[in-house]
């Protein structure tokens, strides 16, 4: 097997006196689809933010493409090929849907803009109705979809998205993630994802981990953790 | 709303302002012929100003409820006409001197062209340059004065003790206050919103400070005297042979000066525009909009905030630099006076009045607010009514606060507050201030 595109190793956080990560492993491999399930307040969002130095890790390391970037300000991160879709969105909203994916394709000085634009609106065809709309006034699937595409514009090799499901509706979550998988399957991106949705999640990701306070307790692929009682029992059990 | 409803509202606001202002306008003390002091008691104005604050508080709940099916606001100005308001203005600014002259002849068109024209360019000015930090980069800059005082003495000082021409010294002090600008950009770099305002308002201060107090480096309260003016590229306006009138056949006139200062603050007020304009086309533009939207966003796609902040500061700084050597040379005078909290606080309420980020809107805004200032000042009529003693000049302040609570009900987001992007694919489309929820957009 290929060296992982993204390895985390040994990462520990903290805000202030409280420790948020506790020596977190995890490694993404090229064209994998990884996701992190966990409780809220597991520590799935930090160990993203983690990765762009929100908050630092206080111990550990964080390799990506072979380059240690564990101490490196955000904007070099992303430069790297590393796009972020964060959590609860967080699009543009006075600016319109182009200007958005204008800002996706800062990273690399607008190079494939037109391009890349026309396989947005292939992927995602609510955003070309949308095009000169402000971003605030988008539902919310379509401001999840703007936000997977504002990451995408950077043609990134490894997108990581932080709860794309938060707050949408069942119908629309399932198109979000089959977005995902066509994604994945099609152009081969590697996708690193933190869902609260495990059953979605599970089902989309190749191999999963497990996290529970601070601690990753359980790994393995996808279909694995899925028939595991344990999974089952805590986070599955009722949902779907 | 229902009419009991509004009615015990708009009562109890009565109240309140009895109550308020029972010390303020009641109780008033006055000389009496012994010169002593002696408490005067106007029942009648408390009266007068609780019902008024009644009266208003209980139209403005009736008129608010007033069952409105409006989804959007229109624009204030409508969209076509928007497109054609700019080249229409600059031409009409550029003739404004000229008509006035051979309207009004040379006297009667000096305050038009000074008073109003020049002074209400300079706040124009620097509107725009604060709109760059605030409107468009989101960073509330309260003492945004400081980089028009650093322009200003850069000038006054360069000219006083080197002999530099103005010429020399317009880029100079530019560049002075840009520096000053992302020295000040520095040490806020985390900082946001509240905490942000009240560094830049203790920065505003600290200069205004130093400005009095190293009267070795700034001649202090005194300030700084026969500053060199203006000249028309090296002829100066005097009637002396080699003046400008002399060179080139005319009859020498105080005016022409003034005309000269006119084109001179109208040309830098439009390039500020201009670069303005270019700017949120580019990706540094892009990048400020984006960091007012959002931040952690903006560095999660790569923009490096430190770089854009700084840049927002440090060319807003500049523009007022510029606007501040624009300011001694017209004045010929400088002191610490001129660099007050106020000012800043005026620039800033240009800015907030006229819609954050919109050009159109933060121009409005300085016609109003200083030219209304200057409309005050003619309202000489009012003496006959209220007595020889009477000012309305003096209520400017109360005037301005109130504009700002109307505002505040009326269009909370300014005067123009559509924003209109800077890239469309198709057509143009402007999306009003109202479709967007407050604070989120």
């Amino acid at each position: 097997m290929s060296a992982p595109l993204l390895s985390i190793q040994k990462l520990e956080a903290a805000y202030g006196q409280i420790v948020a990560l506790k020596g977190i492993d995890l490694d993404v491999m090229p064209g994998e689809i990884v996701t992190i399930i966990g409780a809220n307040g597991a520590g799935k969002s930090t160990t993203m933010m983690s990765v762009f130095g929100r908050p630092r890790a206080s111990a550990g390391k964080i390799i990506f493409d072979g380059q240690d970037i564990t101490n490196k300000p955000a904007h070099e991160i992303a430069r790297m090929g590393l796009a972020q879709s964060p959590e609860g969105r967080r699009i543009f909203p006075r600016m319109s849907v182009l200007e958005n994916l204008q800002m996706g394709a800062a990273v690399n000085g607008m190079a494939h803009f037109q391009v890349d634009l026309e396989r947005m609106f292939v992927i995602f065809p609510r955003l070309k109705e949308r095009i000169n709309q402000r971003g605030g006034t988008l539902s919310g699937g379509e401001q999840q979809m703007l936000a997977i595409a504002r990451a995408l514009m950077s043609r990134p090799r490894l997108l990581m998205l932080d709860e794309p499901s938060l707050g949408l509706a069942p119908l629309v979550v399932k198109q979000i993630f089959e977005v995902i998988a066509d994604l994945n399957r099609n152009d081969g991106l590697t996708v690193f994802l933190v869902e609260q949705n495990a059953f979605h999640a599970l089902r989309l990701a190749h191999r999963g981990y497990v996290m529970v306070n601070g601690q990753i307790t359980l790994s393995g692929t996808g279909r694995d953790l899925l028939d595991n009682p344990q999974v089952r029992a805590a986070y599955l059990e009722g949902a779907h | 709303m229902p009419i009991t409803r509004a009615l015990r509202e708009a009562a109890f606001a009565g109240l309140v302002a009895a109550g308020l202002a029972f010390p303020i306008l009641t109780l008033g003390t006055e000389l009496d012929q012994s010169n002593r002091l002696v408490l005067e008691q106007r029942w009648s104005w408390m009266a007068i100003s609780a019902a008024l604050v009644c009266v208003g508080r209980f139209l403005v709940l009736i008129l608010a409820s007033a069952p409105t099916h409006r989804v959007a606001r229109a624009p204030l100005v409508s969209p076509a006409l928007t497109r054609l308001l700019p080249s229409v203005s600059v031409m009409a600014l550029f003739l404004f001197p000229l008509v006035m002259l051979f309207w009004l002849g040379p006297q009667g068109s000096l305050k038009w062209i000074n008073n109003y024209g020049v002074q209400i360019l300079i706040y124009v000015m620097l509107g725009w340059g604060l709109n760059i930090v605030v409107g468009l980069a989101g960073l509330l800059d309260l003492g945004y004065v400081a980089f028009y005082a650093v322009g200003a003495y850069t000038y006054a000082l360069l000219s006083t003790q080197f002999g530099l021409s103005f010429w020399l010294c317009l880029p100079l002090a530019g560049l002075m206050a840009a520096s000053w600008g992302a020295m000040l950009g520095f040490p806020v770099l985390r900082l946001r919103g509240d905490y942000l305002a009240i560094v830049t308002l203790a920065f505003g201060e600290i200069v205004s400070a130093v400005l009095t107090n190293w009267t070795d480096f700034s001649n202090g309260k005194a300030g700084i005297m026969s500053i060199p003016r203006v000249t028309f590229f090296g002829l100066p306006f005097t009637a002396s042979e080699n003046g400008f009138a002399a060179t080139f056949g005319l009859e020498f006139q105080a005016i022409h000066r003034t005309i000269f200062l006119f084109y001179l603050i109208l040309v830098l007020a439009l390039i500020t525009h201009v670069v303005t304009l270019r700017l949120r086309r580019l990706p540094v533009g892009r990048a400020w909009e984006a960091l007012r939207e959002d931040e952690i966003a903006c560095r999660s796609l790569g923009i490096n905030t430190v770089n854009t902040k700084l840049t927002a500061f440090a060319l807003g700084a500049m523009f007022a630099g510029f606007a501040g050597s624009f300011f001694a040379v017209r004045q010929g005078f400088v002191n610490p006076d001129s660099f007050t909290f106020m000012e800043s606080a005026t620039i800033l309420a240009i800015v907030v009045l006229g819609g954050m980020g919109s050009q159109l809107g933060v121009a409005l805004a300085a016609v109003v607010m200083v030219g209304g200032t200057e409309v005050l000042r003619e309202l000489t009529f009012l003496k006959e009514i209220f007595g020889s003693s009477f000012d309305p000049s003096l209520y400017r302040m109360l005037l301005f606060g109130l504009a700002m609570v109307v505002m505040m009900i009326w269009r909370p987001r300014g005067l123009i507050s559509s924003r209109e992007p800077s890239v469309f694919l198709a057509q143009k489309k402007n999306v009003s201030g109202a479709l967007v929820q407050e604070g989120h957009g």
